[in-house]
């Protein structure tokens, strides 16, 4: 494995492991402190590190470890799969973009480029907002608790799609040229076959390093689209919207602020160092 | 070049109206309609009222109906009214348009003043130890969380040593340009440090790809200068990719404004936006939007005037 010895990589795919680890072993943790990420103790607010409440509590009494674990548990749950989706995405318009060129290509490119020069956020505020009731979602859907980890995956996947996009297309251009998609073409092979069999393949780089980067802008979208009231909703906890707690007693308990941020900053630092890494590793023509 | 900005007008006029038939189908998707708020407000009022006042408003027509009325109004510069602020939208929005403007001109400045710098030194020698700080630098301010910053900032500079204020763009009972300055320089240093990373990179990349080009081997062998060949040889072909990166990214950057304008309840377009959409006042944030898009187009269009300043090659036809 010649990726693991780029030391971003390490780093990166080493601190993603042990917060993954870490996600899936509070369960365990939970019960060796007795309690549970949403027992609400009313006398216990605010309270200091002990040794029930190794990082003490929020202001509801909450242990702060169990929060923060599940927090971690939605935030990477979100990041992986939306990444993904918007992997997935991304890669169909970069293929098609790529392999039939012309007044496809130029189209879905600038569809590309307006999605990334619009200001997403304001859009991103006004579609989170939106009422699900218009949109025709069933109502069982509407009523389900887990409405904002759906609704959170689908938006960011629709802006997340575009540096994907540009990287598969990219590499998709000089991919047609070359001769053993000739020989595919001579056999007969038809446009279908010759983009998922022979082209897809050879796009795993690009693909892996645009996911990886992905996984940390999306958890920064949902972060923030959390911490305004927009994203995850309470009581499932993300290290978004424990901020949005946070920041009315950031005076009384100022350490209730800084655990989740800098969760998500480590977080986010290991996927684009990760992401980066991987790309030098893979990518023989990036020596920098 | 006359007629490139003529095409480009029209361009960015058409880009215009189709946004703003998806803005106003977006905001249509927000929760209830003015009537519904007005139900809520007032229990007198009967079923018949309400298909009253819906016919009033337009509300019983179909979409593209509503969005041509919406449309023709606009265009009288009659944005209608913000229920929020009891004041005519455009009344309501455009001191906030010069405030963010001051508050994304100031940090944008201040962006490229450190991280072109920085990235062209950077690009020099790659994998130096200036090297390896620069990218470390670059890759925790693309990292770190915009908000979380700004709450670290308020926590130590207002909440814990007191030396600026936490929020606002001035003091009640103050005012002055001094006091204007100090409630932005918190929000400036929020601003910079989460556009510095991205800006770094692009410049670091840029100048690496231009350091490897023949034309500087030439100029190194008839003995120029390192700094003539840094900024006259290589920077301006750098340049030219940047620039499009750099027009690309104001849409990123008015983002950033959002929230950095939320943490610091800082009386800007972003802040305004989102306090439009959470009191649905769907008049102020259908505008706000608009002129959102508008100012990103624009820093678009500049993007491709600046071009033929850069690059003599560029043709406009």
């Amino acid at each position: 494995m010649k990726a693991l010895s780029q030391p971003r990589v390490r780093f990166g795919g080493g601190v993603l492991l042990a917060l993954a680890l870490a996600v899936l072993l509070a369960p365990w943790l939970a019960q060796v402190l007795g309690a549970h990420a949403d027992t609400v103790d009313l006398y216990q607010r605010l309270a200091g590190p002990s040794l029930h409440h190794p990082l003490g509590t929020d202001e509801l009494g909450r242990d702060m470890l169990l929060r923060l674990l599940e927090g971690g548990r939605v935030s990477l749950l979100v990041g992986l799969s939306a990444a993904m989706a918007a992997a997935v995405l991304g890669t169909a318009i970069g293929l098609v973009a790529g392999y039939f060129g012309g007044r496809l290509d130029a189209a879905l490119m600038r569809l590309t480029d307006g999605v990334i020069a619009l200001p997403l956020l304001p859009l991103l505020v006004v579609l989170a907002a939106a009422d699900l009731q218009k949109l025709g979602v069933p109502a069982a859907v509407q009523q389900s608790e887990a409405v904002s980890l759906y609704r959170i995956i689908v938006l960011v996947t629709l802006v997340g799609w575009t540096t994907v996009a540009r990287l598969v297309r990219g590499a998709t251009l000089s991919l047609k040229r070359q001769d053993f998609v000739r020989a595919a073409e001579a056999l007969g092979a038809g446009h279908r076959r010759i983009m998922l069999v022979h082209i897809l393949p050879n796009l795993a780089t690009p693909i892996i390093v645009a996911t990886s980067l992905a996984v940390g802008e999306v958890i920064l979208l949902e972060s923030v689209l959390s911490f305004l009231g927009l994203g995850i909703a309470p009581p499932l906890a993300s290290w978004g919207n424990m901020l949005t707690g946070a920041e009315e007693t950031i005076a009384l308990a100022p350490m209730l602020a800084v655990y989740p941020g800098a969760l998500i900053f480590l977080t986010v630092m290991a996927c684009n160092l990760l992401g980066d890494g991987l790309q030098q590793a893979l990518d023989p023509r990036q020596r920098r | 070049m006359s007629r490139f900005a003529a095409r480009r007008t029209v361009q960015i006029l058409v880009v215009l109206a189709i946004m703003s038939l998806v803005i106003y189908a977006l905001i249509g998707l927000m929760p209830g309609d003015p009537v519904d708020l007005m139900i809520a407000s007032n229990p007198h009022l009967t079923a018949a009222d309400v298909v009253r006042l819906k016919a009033l408003y337009g509300l019983d027509k179909p979409l593209l109906e509503r969005y041509a009325a919406w449309a023709t109004a606009a265009l009288h510069g009659d944005f209608g009214y913000s229920r929020l602020y009891a004041q005519p939208v455009l009344t309501v929005l455009l001191p906030r348009l010069g405030n963010t403007a001051l508050l994304m001109g100031t940090s944008f400045v201040l962006t490229l003043a450190l991280a072109w710098p920085i990235g062209l030194i950077a690009a020099r020698r790659p994998g130096s130890w200036l090297d390896d700080a620069a990218n470390f630098a670059s890759f925790a301010t693309i990292s770190v969380p915009s908000f979380w910053l700004a709450l670290m900032l308020i926590l130590v500079f207002a909440v814990q040593l007191g030396w600026l204020p936490p929020g606002g763009a001035t003091t009640i009972g103050v005012g002055g340009i001094a006091d204007r300055a100090d409630h932005l320089v918190l929000p400036v240093i929020t601003l910079t440090l989460v556009n510095f990373g991205p800006q770094l990179r692009y410049m670091r990349a840029a100048m690496i790809d231009t350091l490897d080009h023949d034309y500087i081997r030439t100029a190194r062998a008839k003995g120029a200068g390192e700094a003539r060949i840094l900024t006259r040889h290589a920077l301006r072909n750098a340049l030219i990719p940047l620039i499009t990166i750099v027009a690309l990214s104001f849409g990123s950057l008015f983002s950033g404004a959002l929230v950095t304008e939320t943490m610091f309840s800082y009386p800007g377009m972003g802040k305004l936006i989102y306090d439009a959409v959470l009191g649905n006042d769907y008049n102020l944030a259908l505008a706000g939007l608009l002129f959102a898009t508008l100012m990103t187009l624009l820093a678009n269009f500049a993007a491709d005037i600046a071009y033929a300043a850069t690059d003599p090659r560029i043709a406009y036809r």
